[in-house]
């Protein structure tokens, strides 16, 4: 396999996800298979191609104005929070 | 009524041979007669849609009603819809209430359309068969131990049972055509940035479009012209007249090139599928169509480019679920990575924690140039690859799946498997060209489905060309047995 | 002399004091209530998507153009990637590659007058975070958002400073010149221009740059100035001891005066950086480079080297009537005001500078006053300096005069008629005063006859306590000597 133990661990946490013992040897098989999947890339002749970002080439960036058009609706929008006071969104302690 | 398509729908209303009140009331039947059997939708909607049946039925009225007024339609569980739930097929999402509607859904609110609900989804729209969403699994309505295709799965087998008569979807490896192929629907996506994403919960952001299953090219191209043009709060949005869609729908077709793409006919494809892809093929050679042959060298490298690019994407889009602002959140987090990490090792089902750590995986250090730098190189040579054969050929047709509906747990635990079902699909999403399925047939009873794609902007021509087809056959026009009556 | 040589290079954010926030419509203001400005966009809602601002570019390009750097024809947004709870995306958007800005620099003028050209490697648009609240929450923080989106700047210069003192003149020139361009009001207590200090040190003469630390968290001059000497004697230490400098991000503790260890470097680094695809290219052309150059205004530089020829000031004065462009509007405006509308002259300029610099200065510092806010204006401080200049009041009763203008509001002519404190200039009221005096003190009178010059000092201050302050010291020193040689 491609991928080991440690890989993937390594990979869960900067994905913040948790993982079971059990899980680890399923996403090892499945990764390291799609890893061999995508290593079909290398074959590629790409010397000299720039890569491409959007699928609609020569598009720039378009601007908006200044302008304020929001208005305080955080009523509305912490009707989905899982934990409010005062209009804080509460999480367990960080510490600096 | 429900065999009506859409616009045979739209000029009854008019006539007033039922009323919009009515039809919602039939259809709300339908879908709660065959809820337990399909599974197809995750919310339905009765409240707002009886409430927006009545404000058509009185536009209608009063003589001000336009095209759209008063037509059904159902929205793939992935746009939001303000007040309602919106899971995107996801236990992270399970007590979402939308406080927003996704541009799509305003523009067909606006035009007067009736939701009836939100259908069932692959999670996240990651999938190809409708399996992976947390509500079970879309059965087929062709034969309910097989999967509808996805990820616009509940979609397609909505349309396909005639319990909606055409319904919103997205596609970002071919989840709107794989499932219209496998469910015997009208299946399109348009160019990417014809429809605005504001509102369509991202995927893979450079990738995905929102399109329409319908049961024709006439009802797509009746609806998209709604649904598409410029939106500021999308800067993906391309800023291009939106043309009308069905002005140029009967127009003449002799002279039309089609390129066949040699790479599709080659190995992996059904040797039944592609007999039928043939035969749909000499239909347009009788309608006065010339067959090219055409070379796309670097497209059997979608998929290696796709499962770059399209996870890495999501890795990203998918960090914002964290159990903090909205979402699941996991109970009694010891400390903030605990938060962090159960929110969402819970919340996130198998298919997609694989897609998040196959994305976080090619884009760390050390592996961003040989992954993803590369896969987007490759993505400009396919790029290259469909310009040079639009230089030559007006649109390209081939299969759109290499094979017909298989069985539910048929391919679940193989996910290389499930993903080259996608593989004639993707590089249309690679390229942002647009492309549709249509159906050309059955196998062992099974639908299966024609792919045309053309170049950017090419959506008229598309529906052109498509719906030529369909005056000359009936396939698409075909219902399940178990659907076909009133259900009880 | 220490074998140590001092490296640093400054990382600046500063905010853009845009209306709405560089990504959404969500007004920017500080202090609101906590989330009443954080909308769908800011609080990272399934399906949202980000827009630029236009003038958040305009006034990064502004910058560049101000450090005499290159703009990017084309720049790109990419995603920084790594969870916080204030960061709600889950990525930060911030510039990687191709950043719209690219190398520029400053000149700085240290404390013994010499210059010194800083380079800038880089400015960057991104945006920021929210903030995590600790306080009243035994074990939870509070999140709040308003913050979120507010267009930074990323100003990254060269490793080129070599000392704290260069730091700090650094970052006091790139504080004007933001306040200048009026692209960042400067609040370092708001927090709308934070600083990150890199520092480390290495052998002189040694090629290699040593391992350096992050100093985050510094967020006034005098902090920055502490915080590097203490990172620094901190890493010579360790050095000396045989020990290694771990590459990390440390804090500045105001109230302990030390930095401390944050998180390793190492851990937060695979920030998987890639260009947003939510988001395309900006393109910025020539026309429009021309446009925003056109708008720029006299640079604090440009108008130091006006002052000291115009004006005839030293560098030095020029610099620091230049250090905001208030203060030197203030300042020209005193000195056209002294000088009745014509060119000042060399010592009406002067004077106007003294006491713009000095007592001004002071005045407002103590009250922790912006010079918009200056209880006395131009025009009244030009009629105090006109009362000097013409001799009614000495430059001594005249700081007397300032402190009570201060602190009642009314004019220099009021407060001097009522307190009756015109100088004394007739020439026979002061050689009456220096007779008394002298009479009065035979003693100190025939000790400074005999050679004691310092009592000199001793007969002014009598005569002038016998004038209430009032006499012209220039007359008097020159009477008095007549009268005390015999």
């Amino acid at each position: 396999m491609s991928l080991n133990r440690d890989q993937i661990n390594s990979i869960a946490h900067l994905a913040r996800l948790s993982l079971t013992e059990a899980e680890i040897p399923v996403y090892q098989d499945s990764l390291s298979k799609i890893v061999e999947l995508v290593g079909e890339l290398d074959a590629a002749q790409t010397a000299g191609i720039e890569p491409m970002a959007h699928p609609l080439p020569g598009l720039a960036q378009r601007m908006r104005p200044d302008v304020v058009t929001e208005k305080d609706q955080h009523e509305l929008y912490q009707r989905n929070a899982p934990q409010v006071e005062a209009a804080l969104y509460l999480v367990p302690k960080v510490i600096e | 009524m429900h065999t009506l398509t859409l616009s045979e729908l739209a000029k009854k209303l008019r006539a007033k041979e039922f009323s919009v009140t009515e039809l919602t009331k039939s259809l709300l039947t339908r879908i709660e007669e065959s809820q337990q059997t399909l599974n197809a939708f995750i919310t339905v909607t009765p409240e707002l849609a009886m409430a927006q049946a009545k404000v058509a039925d009185a536009t209608l009225a009063s003589g001000v009603a336009g095209p759209l007024t008063g037509l059904p339609l159902a929205h793939k569980d992935i746009f939001c819809t303000q007040g309602v739930k919106t899971s995107c097929g996801s236990k992270m999402l399970d007590n979402f209430v939308s406080p927003y509607d996704a541009t799509v859904v305003e523009k067909l609110n606006a035009a007067g359309m009736v939701t009836l609900g939100k259908t069932n989804m692959d999670e996240f729209a990651m999938g190809s068969s409708n399996e992976t969403s947390y509500y079970g699994p879309v059965k087929n309505p062709w034969d309910l131990k097989l999967v509808p295709g996805g990820s616009s799965g509940g979609s397609a087998a909505a349309v396909a049972a005639r319990i909606a008569p055409i319904a919103t979807a997205t596609d970002t490896g071919g989840s709107i055509r794989q499932p219209a192929s496998l469910c015997g629907v009208t299946g399109f996506k348009p160019t990417y940035g014809r429809v605005s994403r504001y509102g369509m919960i991202a995927f893979a952001s450079s990738l995905d479009q929102g399109g329409l299953i319908s049961q024709s090219a006439e009802d797509a191209a009746l609806v998209l012209g709604a649904m598409s043009g410029f939106d500021p709060r999308d800067s993906t949005s391309v800023d291009t007249p939106v043309p009308n869609y069905l002005e140029s729908l009967n127009a003449p077709l002799a002279g039309l090139r089609i390129g066949l793409i040699k790479e599709f006919f080659e190995k992996g494809l059904d040797a039944s599928v592609e007999k039928l892809i043939r035969e749909a093929l000499k239909v347009y050679e009788k309608l006065g169509a010339k067959l090219i042959e055409v070379k796309l060298p670097a497209l059997p490298l979608s998929v290696p480019t796709y499962y770059v690019v399209a996870p890495a994407e999501c890795s990203s889009n998918l960090a914002r679920f964290d159990g903090v602002r909205y979402g699941y959140r996991a109970k009694d987090p010891k400390d903030l990575m605990d938060l962090y990490k159960r929110s969402r090792g819970e919340g996130f089902g198998a298919e997609v924690k694989r897609r998040i750590m196959t994305g976080t995986y090619v884009l760390s250090a050390g592996y961003y140039d040989a992954y993803y730098l590369k896969a987007q190189r490759v993505r400009q040579l396919i790029n290259q690859d469909f310009k040079r054969a639009f230089a030559e050929v007006d649109v390209l047709m081939g299969p759109t799946a290499p094979d017909v509906a298989f069985g539910i747990g048929a391919k679940a635990s193989d996910p290389i498997q499930m993903y080259l079902n996608d593989i004639y699909t993707i590089g249309a999403n690679l390229a942002g060209v647009p492309a549709m399925s249509i159906p050309c047939g059955f196998v062992r009873d099974l639908p299966v489905g024609l792919q045309i794609a053309g170049p950017h902007f090419a959506e008229a021509k598309l529906f052109n060309v498509a719906h030529a087809y369909q005056k000359e056959t009936d396939w698409h026009r075909q219902i399940p047995a178990v659907f076909k009556g009133e259900l009880s | 002399m220490s074998a140590w040589e001092t490296v640093i290079g400054l990382e600046i954010h500063a905010q853009l004091s845009t209306k709405s926030k560089i990504f959404s419509g969500s007004p920017t203001t500080y202090g609101a209530s906590p989330n009443s400005q954080a909308n769908l966009v800011d609080l990272a809602y399934p399906g949202v998507l980000p827009v630029l601002n236009t003038e958040a570019v305009r006034m990064a390009v502004k910058f560049g153009l101000a450090v005499d750097a290159a703009v990017a024809p084309r720049s790109v947004f990419a995603r920084k990637n790594y969870f916080y709870p204030d960061l709600p995306k889950g990525y930060q958007i911030s510039q990687y590659e191709l950043p719209v800005v690219g190398k520029g620099h400053l000149d700085i003028v240290l404390d013994d007058g010499t210059k010194k050209r800083i380079g800038i490697t880089r400015a960057h648009l991104e945006e920021d975070a929210g903030k995590s609240l600790h306080e009243g929450l035994p074990k939870q923080s509070g999140i709040d958002l308003n913050r979120a989106g507010t267009p930074l700047v990323e100003i990254v210069s060269e490793p080129d400073m070599r000392s704290a003192k260069e730091a700090v003149a650094y970052l006091k020139k790139v504080h004007t010149l933001v306040r200048y361009l009026e692209i960042c009001d400067g609040n370092m207590q708001e927090g709308s221009f934070r600083c990150d200090a890199n520092v480390s040190v290495r052998k002189v003469g040694a090629e290699k740059f040593g391992t350096r630390a992050e100093i985050k968290n510094i967020n006034s001059f005098r902090f920055v100035e502490k915080a590097i000497n203490y990172e620094v004697a901190r890493q010579i230490d360790l050095l000396e001891g045989g020990g290694k400098v771990v590459q990390e991000t440390r804090l500045y503790d105001p109230d302990k005066g030390e930095t401390r260890s944050m998180r390793s470097k190492e851990e937060a680094n695979d920030y998987r950086y890639f260009p947003d695809p939510d988001l395309l290219p900006v393109e910025i052309d020539a026309a429009y480079i021309a446009s925003v150059k056109a708008t720029l205004p006299e640079l604090p530089d440009q108008k130091a080297t006006r002052f000291a020829a115009q004006f005839g000031l030293s560098e030095y004065d020029a610099g620091v009537l230049t250090s905001s462009k208030e203060l030197a509007a203030y300042y020209e405006e005193v000195a056209k005001l002294l000088a009745g509308g014509k060119e000042p002259s060399k010592e009406q300029a002067k004077l106007a500078a003294n006491w713009v610099a000095g007592s001004l200065a002071a005045a407002l510092n103590e009250h922790n006053l912006e010079i918009g806010e200056s209880r006395i204006g131009a025009a009244g401080l030009a009629g105090l300096l006109g009362r000097i200049a013409d001799n009614t009041i000495s430059g001594k009763i005249a700081k007397d005069v300032f402190e009570a203008m201060w602190a009642e509001g009314r004019d220099a002519d009021a407060i001097i008629e009522s307190k009756g404190l015109k100088q004394i200039t007739d020439t026979g009221a002061i050689e009456k005063a220096i007779d008394e005096v002298m009479a009065k003190s035979p003693g100190q009178l025939a000790d400074y006859r005999s050679g004691k010059d310092k009592l000199f000092g001793f007969f002014v201050g009598q005569v002038m306590k016998a004038t209430g302050g009032k006499a012209n010291p220039a007359q008097l020193n020159e009477l008095l000597k007549k009268k005390l040689a015999g």
